[in-house]
């Protein structure tokens, strides 16, 4: 079967410019450098990973908001990378986006009715067909009728969310790019976005690609799990096995990481020296090895490729992958 | 007295006077804290947290908000009572905030370093050269990297994280006593986020202030505060330590709260939220406001308004469920 989605060698270099009259390109911010996975049709990829790792720029690639500098991207089988105009206009209609600030992504001048029929006007969907889609998607997303007319400011950042979903579901997308779409949102709210993001999916068979830094949100929603460094994917895997026998040891940092809602545990943290480099010169080799625990010279001189580390496909890009146990956590030497 | 405290807030009401109706943003909210201490502020988005650390600093937009009723003794000094000049003595010296929108602290017009050496200076009575040091020394502090040549650059020019972090270098400037974050981690990664938990701890070991920290994420709260207060719409509703708050909480809403983090387990199951929404501020009902949501909710709830009590030594709970049956249905 072709996966809905797959994305090979995705590489997007945004490029730093001096002079302001005749600008020339002195440099380049390697956002994204060589992104590669597949995403089947009814599943959900998380993507994490330290703050300005590419995560969004990833997904607004793929939503083709900017143009990839290389790499190629294939939607239902179809290299979507150099599509224009109408055609592209066309796929629009089924790739979405939710983003991570219900507010700001919403028109405040604009009422919920208004907000939700836009994509639909666009396509040139008839007024009639628009009415009906919209009580429709309300009720979807758990909203009322009288909503309708109301203004953006009026809700909650929960019912927020909601319509920022509803909009996105209008044109009956395959594909849901969501970026951080929880993480303005309080726990109990935020459960009633997933609940809700879950239910769609398994009624519409819809597929995510699954943006946030909330590392239990992720567990929870995604099936496969990518976790992201410096523009690349350093792992790869099934979300429980990832999460139980993370092989990378940004991946063991990060999930050491979480704070656990249980004041009565005193986690070992993998604290990280140092910050992340900047992506506009990342580190030779390894991109990791300025912060890692086990660097060795190897891992500044050769770059490591992502390996199958698990017969269930589990993948990490790291040079002793192996030495680094068994799915167990290694020991960090003092 | 028999404590010392720094802070002390009194019956706090704050209100926004709006066209469609007053909102109680705060509404009759009590606490202490304690020198060195940590508290918690969790809840509802919308209900009143940022309001309450606003009210502190003395800093709630006004037109259309005002503190209309309490007191907020500091050291024993009635905040409340202070001139505006008075205030701006007081803020970013004694007591400083992390403001949850980062750009509302940092001025896009100037440089960090600017920022940092003029904070220093008000309060301070340094020269140029002391406050650079100083700026630099902070910027280290907060780990970003190559801190003298950063303090030339514009706010714009670091990523969210890094803003984050200047943001609390610029509030710890002046070694505070008391330092108000309101969500100074929620947009950083749980990497970032460990390490700045990890150096207010550490701030607060060797400086002895006091953190009032507002956040959603019920691990941080678990991690950090020494006790937590638990607010929907405008009140508190619970407010004891962090170990009773996760082992035995009280209230149906903070149930509600715990039960709705993800548990990373390998069977996925439907996660609990709690149902409904939250009131409209401006049309409260009478009774407790979180009747309309509480699966344990009983007629009497949608009448009488509950009131913060003991229920057991240091727990202190709003709900009708601890407190004996004073109305009877008609
Ligand atoms: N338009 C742009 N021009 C130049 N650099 C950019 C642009 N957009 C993003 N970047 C840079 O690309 C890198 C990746 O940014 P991106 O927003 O994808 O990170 P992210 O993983 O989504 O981070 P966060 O978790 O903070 O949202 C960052 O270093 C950022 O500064
Ligand atoms: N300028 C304003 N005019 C009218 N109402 C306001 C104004 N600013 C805030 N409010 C209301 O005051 C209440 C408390 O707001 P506050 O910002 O303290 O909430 P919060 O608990 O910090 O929420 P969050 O978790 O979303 O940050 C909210 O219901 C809000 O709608
Ligand atoms: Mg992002
Ligand atoms: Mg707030």
């Amino acid at each position: 079967m072709t996966p809905l989605l797959e994305v090979k060698g995705l590489k997007k270099h945004f490029p730093i410019t001096k002079g302001a009259v005749i600008p020339r390109k002195v440099g380049a911010v390697k956002a994204v450098d060589g992104v590669s996975f597949q995403l089947e049709q009814g599943k959900t990829l998380g993507l994490v990973g330290e703050s300005g790792c590419g995560k969004s720029t990833t997904g607004r690639t793929i939503l083709k908001l900017i143009e990839p500098t290389e790499g190629q991207i294939l939607f239902k089988g179809q290299d979507i990378t150099s599509l224009k105009g109408n055609k592209l206009r066309r796929l629009r209609k089924d790739m979405q986006l939710i983003f991570q600030d219900p507010f700001a992504s919403l028109n405040p001048r604009m009422t919920v009715e208004q907000i939700i029929a836009e994509p639909m006007k666009v396509f040139g969907i008839n007024k009639a067909a628009r009415r009906k889609k919209i009580d429709q998607l309300l009720d979807v997303v758990g909203l009322s009728g009288y909503h309708k007319n109301r203004y953006p400011h009026e809700f909650s950042g929960g019912q927020r969310q909601r319509v920022g979903i509803a909009r996105a579901l209008a044109l009956d997308p395959d594909l849901i790019i969501c970026d951080e779409p929880v993480s303005a949102l309080d726990v109990s709210i935020q459960a009633q976005v997933i609940n809700l993001m879950e239910d769609l999916q398994k009624e519409f068979g819809l597929t995510y690609l699954f943006i946030a830094h909330d590392l239990g949100v992720v567990h929870h929603i995604s099936d496969q799990i990518a976790v992201m460094y410096l523009g690349e994917i350093v792992e790869y895997g099934h979300y429980h096995e990832l999460y139980e026998h993370p092989k990378h040891p940004y991946t063991q940092a990060l999930l050491s990481a979480i704070p656990e809602a249980n004041p009565h545990l005193q986690k070992e943290r993998i604290v990280l020296k140092g910050d992340v480099p900047s992506p506009a010169h990342p580190p030779a080799g390894c991109k990791f090895h300025t912060r890692c625990p086990l660097a060795q010279e190897r891992c500044r001189l050769e770059k490591p490729i992502m390996k199958t580390v698990s017969p269930t496909g589990q993948q990490a890009a790291c040079h002793f992958v192996k030495e680094v146990g068994h799915g167990d956590r290694f020991v960090v030497p003092k | 007295m028999g404590e010392n405290f720094l802070l002390q807030v009194r019956d706090l009401h704050t209100q926004f006077v709006t066209q469609s109706g007053v909102v109680k943003a705060v509404d009759g909210v009590n606490f202490e804290v304690k020198p060195g201490e940590t508290l918690g502020i969790v809840g509802e988005s919308g209900s009143g947290k940022s309001m309450t650390a606003l009210s502190i600093m003395k800093l709630v937009p006004s037109p259309p908000g005002e503190i209309v009723k309490g007191e907020i003794l500091y050291n024993g000094d009635d905040l409340i009572k202070k001139t505006e000049k008075q205030m701006r003595h007081i803020r970013g010296n004694k007591i400083s905030m992390i403001f949850q929108d980062p750009m509302t602290s940092l001025n896009p017009v100037f440089t960090v370093g600017e920022q940092l050496t003029e904070t220093l200076r008000t309060h301070r009575n340094v020269s140029k050269r002391q406050a650079l040091e100083h700026a630099t020394e902070l910027l280290n502090l907060v780990g970003i990297p190559d801190p003298k040549a950063r303090l030339k650059n514009y706010p714009h020019e670091f990523s969210g994280g890094m803003r984050q972090r200047v943001m609390i270098a610029m509030a710890l400037a002046c070694d505070p006593e008391l330092l108000i974050a309101d969500e100074p981690t929620t947009a950083l990664d749980v990497t970032v986020q460990a390490q700045i938990l990890e150096l207010l701890k550490k701030l607060q070991k060797e400086l002895g202030m006091a953190i009032i920290m507002i956040t959603h994420d019920l691990g941080v709260v678990a991690e950090i505060c020494d006790r937590v207060m638990v607010m929907y719409a405008g009140k508190q509703v619970e407010f004891t330590d962090r170990f009773r708050l996760f082992d035995v909480p009280k209230h149906p809403y903070t149930w509600g709260l715990l039960n709705s983090i993800p548990k990373m387990e390998k069977e996925k199951k439907r996660l609990k939220a709690i149902s409904g929404h939250p009131p409209d501020l401006r049309h409260l009902r009478k009774g407790c406001p979180f009747a309309e949501r509480c699966p344990k909710a009983k007629a009497s709830c949608r009448i009488q308004a509950p009131h913060l009590q003991e229920v057991e030594p240091g727990h202190l709970v709003s709900c009708l469920l601890y407190e004996e049956e004073k109305v009877t249905l008609e």
